[in-house]
């Protein structure tokens, strides 16, 4: 199993998070993994780019439209990384606006389950759902449960599981 | 052997450990920032007694750590590239001198850059300093690269560098851990005048000693790059590469189906380049590729005839060196149809912007308002981000704007007594690593101006790591705490006071104060402390009030707030033509109230404070 992932988003939504449940959850299932997050200046609210590898790759970036698959926390940046994505890949979007993708208004069930803070992980559990990630919900789980801290695990895992829940009929 | 998934900088840290080092010096730096953090956590994690320590700036971690290794223990210093510009002093010298217990020396360079002010490339600064230097291209090698920089180092008494870039230390990766070695060493420091003090007359044998030690060095197998031979397809042409850019040319080439048809050597040690290396180069082939960020070190020192790289500017001899740029590269040099080049869409991408709620944002709007002829010299931090509205008119280097004040006030003050008010801004960490000897010096100088100093009590930029104000040490032990009005007044300032930003028209009132301060006739520094915690601290929300902001229908749409506060909570409106509020970001600070010139923003106390 291969595949190529970006993650893109705005500083403060979780993007390094999601990127290091990925990683997790590549490792879970004996996978080699390789990550790239942007800090510092770049996290205060600015636009921010993750790439995850997941199997057997060398070096941490994607090439332009190289990526099997892509989390777009946010529309507006469709128009900035959305040529990371090859053209039969998958793009999963965090909106309430439909076009060429897969899309969830996550901010939106999130703000249902009382923190804007879980918007990342039900677009997770919505990209597992629709079988767009390398991983099963099982696996996701797992990672989840790992990465997440002692006071945010069950409420993480509540809302990885409403974005399970909200699979495209 | 456990696998753990790491970032690069954790992985250093690990290393660190792992290799029985006893102390690590850092000063905060994207990207180097998570080496010393990651060291702390794994010291108590493997029951490590190690001292590790945020130091005030990098010279002074340098030193430290210098000190520590004369005595035979195992040290490290970890920084940014410019980092090392700051302890560059020491670090020459070091090279001269040389050490006892290892010195590694990590410094992360930030090709792009992301997060500096420069993309200067620290092998160069290696190479001036006559000091080795590994170049690891994911973070598992840099983890290794840690133990083997050590044991070069002891070996040959010389300190050697570890230069990961931003690729190798925000990647991840799988990693494997091992326990740490068990080194027992205690302190015994050998006294030796002729070297440890080396007057002048000494100099010139440790020079040649140190050259001794670098034509060694250049002759070890042990850094003969490694090959991935080619099948004689591209005969006399070869690949050199290392680093992450290494990396992303065996994907590209294993990707166009050309890995083991070109010969594709991996460069470990970019300097001192293995001697027997550069002539087997220059004799075996006419066509030459290096690949290597950011500066042609590799290539100057192949120095043949037909090498491609940047100073042939084969390679682009700026910005990161990203995979879509090397595939380009190598299809040229290959002559394989290059792809339709993929226009680069110009998107405005969202530029980063000071938290909702920073009381850096207060300070700067007061300011702003203040002396709306000011002049406005800051510095290295969040706070270089009130560029955004004006309120930032030069960023240097960390600790050059309150100098940079005083030159601004000697050029007008030499035109006549009507010069503009110089309104300087700089963090308290800022402050702290470089902004002492500037004050003292500005104060002596007769410069007059006002110095506020951001103190919201952190390093915020970096990540939130204490100052030796806040308290405590990097293991998260009390340290003896050196207040900064203390300091400011031993500087010889006769004008201090402390004022919290939220307090808007205090603020401005103490603005006016200073500056009659600054041009009376005994004026000179005036230094106003803004003090209120970051808001990332979160004690901070804790001490502050909240309200709920509203917005009424008094509001013009004139945007005084966007241009003049830019707080990302506050949101035009296309349909209505005015300003409302994104309350899912605005944390109720209450301070854009006092900013509408329409009073159309409204503070509402919630009865019940959570």
């Amino acid at each position: 199993m291969k595949q190529q992932i970006i993650i893109s988003g705005l500083g403060g939504q979780g993007v390094l998070f999601v990127t290091r449940i990925l990683a997790q959850a590549g490792m879970e299932m004996g996978l080699d993994v390789l990550t790239s997050e942007t800090h510092g200046m770049a996290m205060r609210g600015g636009t921010v780019l993750a790439h995850v590898k997941v199997g057997g790759f060398k070096s941490p970036l994607i090439r332009k439209g190289s990526a099997d698959m892509g989390l777009y926390l946010v529309r507006s940046n469709i128009p900035i990384h959305g040529d990371f994505v090859k053209k039969d890949g998958y793009r999963v979007v965090n909106t309430d606006q439909s076009g060429e993708y897969f899309f969830v208004d996550a901010t939106n069930q999130a703000r249902e389950m009382g923190s804007l803070l879980l918007t990342n992980l039900i677009l997770l559990g919505y990209a597992v759902a629709n079988k767009t990630l390398f991983c099963n919900a099982e696996a996701m789980r797992k990672a989840i449960a790992k990465v997440s801290n002692d006071k945010n695990r069950e409420l993480n895992l509540a809302g990885f599981e409403r974005g399970l829940e909200l699979k495209n009929s | 052997m456990e696998q753990r998934i790491m970032m690069g900088n954790e992985a250093i840290g690990r290393g660190l450990v792992e290799a029985g080092c006893s102390l690590v010096a850092s000063y905060p730096g994207t990207p180097a920032s998570e080496i010393l953090e990651s060291t702390v956590d794994f010291a108590k994690e493997c029951s490590a007694s190690m001292h590790i320590e945020w130091s005030i700036n990098e010279k002074v971690a340098y030193e430290v750590a210098l000190g520590n290794c004369y005595t035979g223990k195992r040290s490290a210093v970890a920084m940014k590239q410019v980092g090392l510009n700051v302890a560059s002093d020491p670090f020459m010298r070091s090279a001269y001198l040389g050490v006892i217990g290892g010195l590694v020396v990590i410094v992360a360079d930030d090709p792009g850059p992301f997060s500096s002010q420069t993309e200067q490339d620290s092998r160069s600064f290696a190479q001036f300093a006559r000091i080795p230097v590994f170049d690891p291209s994911d973070p598992a090698e840099a983890k290794e690269m840690v133990g083997r920089a050590f044991e070069l180092s002891e070996e040959y008494e010389i300190p050697v560098m570890l230069r990961p870039t931003t690729r190798v230390c925000h990647a991840r990766r799988n990693v494997s851990c091992l326990p740490p070695q068990e080194i027992s060493r205690k302190a015994a420091f050998k006294k030796n005048p002729g070297r440890w003090v080396a007057t002048p007359q000494f100099l010139t044998n440790l020079h040649r000693e140190l050259n001794s030690k670098i034509d060694k060095l250049s002759g070890l197998e042990a850094f003969y790059p490694s090959v991935v031979a080619g099948d004689g397809t591209f005969n006399k042409c070869c690949i050199i590469s290392s680093g992450v850019a290494y990396a992303y040319t065996y994907e590209i080439l294993e990707d166009l189906g050309l890995l083991g048809k070109v010969d594709f050597y991996k460069v470990d040690l970019p300097y001192p380049l293995n001697r027997n290396f550069i002539q087997k180069i220059n004799t075996d082939y006419e066509n030459i590729l290096v690949i290597e960020e950011t500066y042609p070190v590799i290539e100057a020192q192949l120095a043949g005839r037909s090498v491609r790289g940047r100073i042939s500017k084969d390679v682009r001899d700026y910005g990161e060196l990203t995979p879509d740029i090397i595939e380009n590269i190598l299809r040229k040099f290959l002559n394989l149809a290059i792809t339709a080049a993929q226009e680069t869409k110009q998107v405005k991408e969202v530029r980063p912007s000071l938290c909702p709620g920073c009381p850096h944002r207060a300070a700067f709007y007061a300011i702003r308002k203040t002396f709306p002829k000011g002049i406005f010299p800051s510095d290295i931090g969040c706070y270089t981000l009130g560029m955004n509205f004006g309120a930032v008119d030069t960023c240097h280097c960390m600790g050059a704007c309150i100098s940079q004040g005083a030159g601004f006030y000697h050029a007008y003050a030499a035109d006549g007594p009507d010069y503009p008010t110089v309104v300087v801004t700089i963090g308290d960490s800022t402050f702290f690593h470089a902004g002492i000897p500037a004050l003292v010096n500005a104060v002596f100088t007769k410069a007059r101006f006002i110095l506020v100093i951001l103190d919201n009590s952190t390093t915020a930029m970096t990540g939130n790591q204490p100052t030796p104000q806040v308290g405590f040490m990097a293991d998260g032990t009390p340290g003896n705490t050196v207040y900064i009005p203390e300091l400011v007044k031993a500087s010889g300032v006769r004008f201090m006071k402390e004022c919290d930003p939220y307090d808007l028209e205090a603020f401005k009132k103490l603005l006016v104060e200073a500056d009659r301060f600054c041009r009376s006739d005994e004026g000179g520094v005036a230094v106003i402390i803004a003090k209120h915690l970051c808001i990332m601290d979160k004690q901070a929300k804790k001490q502050q009030s909240t309200y709920r902001m509203n917005v009424t229908d008094e509001c013009t749409g004139c945007k005084v707030c966007l241009e003049r506060f830019e707080c990302p909570s506050l949101v035009f409106d296309e349909t209505t033509e005015k300003v409302m509020i994104d309350i899912n970001t605005c944390i109720g600070c209450g301070v854009c109230k006092f900013v509408c010139p329409m009073d159309a923003i409204t503070a509402e106390k919630p009865e019940v404070a959570k």
